[in-house]
């Protein structure tokens, strides 16, 4: 793996049926490229759970992912509501989502603390109604 | 103990063969919460869950799991099921509850080895 490469990924709201197609297929290329399985899980945590946050929350959006032979970098954008308070939703256990998300297993308030805690480098842009745009950074 | 070797046990229904059952599990894994699976299970665990649909296939796959035990007799749902398919993940199923399964398989993996 000589040069950067970049993979995007469009995210479609509400549509749990294809959510962690995104991160599967990073996955599977990371993979490929020869990355190490430790690197390769920590991306493929923290963008899946990435991932489910802008289907539950964020009326979908766009990923990016930027793999160098140091680091890979992972943008995932959107125009949702933005998040009125980070610090309360860094907390592990709060959460805002709804019943039938939590019937398919998921609302338990894990998801931006697992960002964290699998990436190198997390950072949240947030605006209220404008949206959310979260750049995690895994090394390599 | 390998993924063929627990398939071929006789311990658990099989559902779904997947492409790496050569693969050795490493631990077992019980949870049906998504969110906490997908950060704390163990590379290479078998993950015994009633949790059926397709998002328990990816988190399986992303966090990678070895395969999925369906416990208390849930199955997966018919898209789940086409996914496992899909993606290769290797699926059981058994009547007993989570913590028996987990048990029986855990005895199996670790014959000598007290669960304290």
């Amino acid at each position: 793996m000589e040069e950067a490469i970049r993979l995007t990924y469009e995210i479609s709201p509400d549509d749990f049926t294809r959510a962690g197609e995104a991160s599967s297929d990073v996955k599977k290329k990371l993979k490929q490229m020869g990355v190490g399985p430790e690197a390769v899980r920590k991306v493929a945590i923290a963008m899946y759970e990435g991932e489910i946050n802008m289907v539950i929350h964020a009326k979908g959006g766009e990923i990016r992912v930027d793999i160098t032979p140091e680091k890979i970098l992972m943008v995932l954008d959107d125009t949702g509501p933005g998040i009125p308070n980070v610090e309360q939703a860094m907390q592990a256990g709060f959460s805002t989502a709804p019943d039938e998300v939590r019937s398919l297993g998921f609302g338990a308030g894990m998801g931006l603390p697992n960002m964290k805690k699998y990436t190198d480098s997390m950072e949240i842009d947030t605006r209220i109604g404008v949206g959310t745009k979260i750049t995690m950074v895994v090394n390599i | 103990m390998t993924v063929q070797e627990l398939w071929d046990s006789g311990l658990l229904k099989q559902v779904n063969e997947g492409d790496d059952m050569d693969r050795e599990i490493t631990k077992l894994f019980c949870c049906d919460l998504l969110s906490i699976a997908m950060s704390k299970a163990p590379s290479g665990c078998a993950w015994v869950t009633v949790m059926g649909n397709m998002n328990t296939l990816a988190v399986a796959s992303l966090a990678d799991a070895a395969c999925v035990i369906m416990a208390e007799d849930a199955h997966l749902d018919p898209t789940a099921l086409n996914k496992a398919k899909m993606q290769g993940i290797t699926v059981m199923e058994t009547a007993l509850p989570i913590f028996d399964a987990a048990l029986l398989i855990h005895k199996r993996l670790s014959p000598s080895e007290s669960l304290l």
